[in-house]
């Protein structure tokens, strides 16, 4: 038995009738989903609404129940147990504090229900407050504090019943930009401090990398892949992957040949593509090559051999203060984006390569570049 | 990995109940089912049969079936009376209208603060002692009711004018019983008027008044009609405002119901006149439903 | 059309429907406040003439509390307001208690034959009065049933339940459900969040409902007046027996009661449901 599997979702599909009723017109929010998360690690589930992450949650929480398929919680076997029979916590997106309680109250709720001596729960309310930094606001009410505070204490109402495990619904999303990059930090080192097992949902590929020790990228119910923050990034399994996190240039070609671990596409016809890697391709496999933004240099000459390198016309330059963006084009059908960082101060042109009308060359390494199959 | 044995169900009547939404919601439904099935869709249903039956020479009710008592719907008597509600419920709904969806208007456009005070100065009388509301215009209308006192004290007229006794104190008491409600559903479709549409009638028509009816009164007309509804049906079905400020000659439906359950004792009859009365107003409610409520 | 400039040069105001005209506003605004004189009017004059001293309302001769010193004389006045009081207690109990749980039913769960239930709930709301009395005196005469207080208070029910269902479920649309999950995900099962979260949260609309309910069953004439038997007369009963007799400066004054505690319950009541996230325009 492997105890250290806090969460395990074992082919779980979630089938929900349709608007009509009839089996018609089910739908299939969660499809034949298989998770293992493990104790104390910051988990995520990423992807667009509607991929089923949100349902998967609810499910580990006990608010819906899978159609077939089991949860295990530390080795429990869930079954139909209801939330209020399960070691979870969930924080929830629109926090769902109770209005008609004062913050001191809404936290020891869990353990008024748990029957905690009266003691006890003043201690624990007290530790709360103090771990989400709120000391001293027990006696407000919820419509006293700000977003960013309520969202506090949403966590703290489920951080003191000490869960096995901290379900977390998208509970940064209607914070502004400021206020959810400092509580990502925020909760990132909270969860290292207590230690428990956070299984968090979201559709921000950047909070989810940032915070995560394993992603799961989901789509339509299923989970396309499964793994850290730069194996996600670095070495996406599909095209909606390499999509969905970061931007990223999909160039789409066909499979000329495989010389040891070197691979050339075709690219529109006319662009050879050098890839290098580890699997194997078959010459005529209709492919997409990834290629990330940064990854790609603009350079007036060719570079020496391991490198692409094709000559294009630089469509549009975007200051963006960190990067300077830009939109190349290497034939009538292939466009690419590259973003390079702006090392060197200002916007200064005669320190950057491109200039108007000197031709360029759109430069990346052979190892920078993913093929998937279409 | 093997999995334990499943957390232990136990099997307490909370548990049943939860496992079935279906108990949950019997529960639930069943007082008020029980009470309306019983004390509201049975007697329905009895009105209905008992309009169908006669009335024996004691004013006992005589199982025959047969459908004279629809048929003296159309004896003169009847449709006379037929008519004069209908006439009286429509010039009541018309005066309504014209009072209250300038009312309607007004209230819409002041501030939100006073909509919601002058709203809710609006309904609060409404929820009030009818009959007594309408008691406050016998003193008013009558002959020596304030308004004849006044005139008279003044100068102004000999006799006293025949305000009360007559179909021109129903209106005026129907109309200040339900023109709030004509109120309301125009206030939700003025309100939601989007009044860049008025700027750019103004634009097209130089009159202010033909930007009016071209213009606001259609896309608020489904309230209109809504607030038409509401008045319409309790006036058709008027029965404390015709007994008190109407005369012999002003009798209603609802009056001829009255006396027919209680004077004449012909239940039957009074039976199918109220049933007619009721499927007069479903018809008007579905109306409302369709026509008025779904848009607003 | 020069006018037409001019007026659009100097309105440059938010203040909605101030384009119109002038012509148009006076009537608009004329009609507004003619509309609520002409609704409150009736109403100031039953109070103030049941202060008058005098008996006749062409005259004022002072400031008196005369008639309301009648009232409380008034043994048959007074049974008819313990009547009164005792049916709407009776009925607004039980109504609320059925008509919230309905409503718990109605905006929560899907069943069969909801919409036909739904149905039934407005009925007793579009249907007019005499008919509905009529309907419930047949319906106690067949089943051999005395008329009394008791056939009142069922009476009042059959109506409240839907009354108190409109206000109570007009609140529950919008309920926050993500609190009861919370207190269910929190070690709560289905009684105790019930009891913790949605019942408090619940409450004003509850009280609002009751508070309604009161008022319509204290207000109540034409179903009354069909389902009373001998002896159970309420206020409204009586008042209206007085009126037909004649018309006496007594009914000024019991008129002048009622209306005033029913606005005030009224007020009380629009401002619990206010409180719990309730709308004026809910009531209508």
């Amino acid at each position: 038995m492997q105890s250290s599997m806090a969460v395990e979702v074992r082919g779980v599909t979630k089938r929900f009738p349709g608007p009509s009723g009839g089996a018609g017109s089910e739908v299939i929010a969660v499809d034949n989903v298989t998770l293992q998360i493990h104790d104390g690690e910051f988990f995520s589930m990423l992807g667009p609404s509607g991929c089923g992450k949100t349902t998967t949650l609810r499910m580990i929480a006990g608010f819906d129940h899978p159609t077939t398929g089991e949860i295990y919680i530390h080795g429990k076997r869930m079954g139909l147990t209801p939330p209020y029979q399960r070691n979870t916590n969930m924080v929830f997106q629109s926090y769902a504090l109770f209005p008609h309680m004062t913050i001191a109250r809404n936290i020891a709720f869990g353990l008024e229900m748990k029957k905690v001596s009266r003691k006890e729960i003043g201690r624990r309310v007290g530790e709360a407050l103090e771990l989400v930094r709120l000391q001293g606001y027990g006696p407000r009410k919820p419509n006293q504090l700000s977003g960013g505070q309520q969202q506090r204490v949403a966590l703290a109402r489920a951080l003191v019943n000490r869960p096995e495990v901290l379900l977390l619904d998208e509970p940064l999303g209607a914070l502004d930009l400021k206020l959810r990059k400092e509580m990502q930090i925020e909760l990132k080192t909270l969860q290292r401090e207590v230690g428990i097992t956070f299984v968090y949902v979201t559709h921000d590929q950047e909070e989810a990398l940032t915070m995560s020790d394993r992603i799961a990228v989901m789509h339509q119910g299923k989970v396309l892949q499964m793994g850290g923050p730069t194996e996600i990034y670095e070495q996406p399994c599909c095209r909606f992957v390499a999509d969905f996190i970061g931007e990223t240039n999909s160039l789409d070609g066909v499979v000329q040949g495989q010389e040891g671990d070197l691979v050339t596409v075709l690219v529109d016809e006319a662009l050879p593509v050098m890839v290098q890697t580890s699997e194997s391709f078959v010459p005529g496999a209709p492919v997409s090559i990834v290629v990330r933004p940064e990854k790609i240099q603009l350079s007036p000459e060719a570079p020496d051999s391991g490198f692409n390198s094709f000559p294009c016309q630089v469509e549009q330059m975007v200051y963006l203060g960190t990067d300077t963006r830009y939109r190349v084009r290497l034939s009538d059908n292939v466009s690419l984006m590259i973003r390079q960082q702006n090392i060197l101060s200002g916007f200064d042109p005669s320190s950057r390569v491109v200039d108007g009308g000197q031709p360029v060359r759109a430069v990346w390494p052979y190892t920078c570049g993913r093929i998937l199959l279409d | 990995m093997t999995a334990n044995s499943s957390t232990p169900e136990k099997h307490s009547l909370l548990d049943v109940i939860r496992r079935r939404p279906g108990i949950q919601v019997f529960l639930l439904i069943f007082p008020s089912l029980f009470w309306l099935v019983l004390f509201f869709a049975i007697p329905l249903i009895i009105v209905f049969v008992y309009s169908f039956l006669k009335r024996g020479p004691y004013g006992q009710v005589v199982w025959d079936f047969n459908l004279n008592n629809y048929a003296r719907f159309f004896d003169p008597l009847y449709l006379k009376i037929f008519a004069r509600s209908f006439k009286i419920a429509g010039i009541t709904t018309v005066l309504s209208l014209l009072l209250g969806y300038p009312m309607a208007y007004w209230i819409a456009t002041r501030t939100p603060k006073w909509r919601n005070i002058l709203l809710l100065l609006l309904m609060i009388p409404y929820w009030t002692n009818f009959l007594v509301r309408t008691y406050a215009w016998i003193l008013i209308l009558r002959d020596s009711g304030l308004i004849n006192s006044l005139l008279m004290g003044w100068g102004l007229i000999a006799e006293p004018l025949p305000l009360f006794g007559n179909d021109f104190a129903i209106i005026v008491g129907l109309v200040y019983g339900w023109f709030p409600s004509v109120v309301l559903p125009c206030y939700a479709a003025i309100e939601r008027l989007d009044f860049s549409l008025v700027e750019a009638a103004q634009d097209l028509y130089a009159n202010e008044a033909r930007a009016f009816f071209r213009v606001i009164f259609p896309i608020t007309l489904p309230g209109v009609i809504a607030g038409s509804i509401l008045v319409f049906i309790p006036s058709l079905g008027a029965y404390v405002t015709p007994d008190l400020l109407g005369g012999a000659k002003s009798v209603m439906i609802g009056n001829v119901i009255q006396s027919q359950f209680l004077s004449v004792r012909d239940i039957p009859f009074g039976s199918a006149f109220s049933f007619v009365l009721m499927v007069i107003m479903l018809g008007a409610t579905l109306i409302y439903f369709r026509v008025g409520a779904r848009t607003l | 059309m020069s006018t037409l400039v001019q007026e659009r040069k100097h309105t440059r105001v938010a203040r909605r429907g101030s384009r119109l005209g002038r012509g148009l506003r006076a009537l608009i605004t004329g009609s507004g406040i003619l509309g609520f004189l002409f609704l409150y009017i009736p109403i100031l004059i039953l109070i103030i003439f049941s202060f008058n001293a005098s008996r006749f309302v062409t005259t004022w001769s002072g400031f008196s509390l005369r008639w309301y010193g009648e009232l409380f004389q008034d043994d048959a006045m007074m049974l008819a307001l313990r009547n009164s009081l005792v049916v709407a207690v009776v009925s607004t109990l039980i109504s609320t208690v059925f008509g919230t749980l309905v409503s718990l039913a109605m905006e929560r769960h899907r069943f069969f034959g909801k919409l036909a239930f739904d149905a039934l709930l407005y009925l007793p709301i579009i249907i007019p009065d005499i008919a509905m009395a009529v309907m419930l005196l047949l319906f106690f005469v067949m089943s051999k049933i005395t008329l009394s207080l008791t056939t009142i208070i069922i009476s009042h029910v059959a109506f409240n339940i839907s009354f108190v269902a409109i206000v109570v479920r007009a609140r529950l649309v919008g309920f926050d459900r993500s609190l009861e999950d919370a207190a269910q995900d929190l070690g709560a099962n289905e009684i105790q969040t019930f009891w913790y979260v949605t019942l408090p949260l619940l409450m004003p609309a509850i009280l609002g409902g009751a508070l309604l309910a009161f008022t319509l069953s204290l207000d109540d004439f034409v179903i009354t007046f069909f389902t009373a038997g001998v002896g159970s007369t309420t206020l409204p009963l009586r008042i209206y027996s007085m009126v037909k007799l004649g018309i006496t400066p007594e009914i000024n004054a019991i008129s002048a009661l009622m209306l005033m505690t029913s606005m005030t319950l009224l007020m009380l009541s629009v401002i619990l449901q206010r409180k719990g996230g309730g709308s004026v325009a809910d009531i209508a």
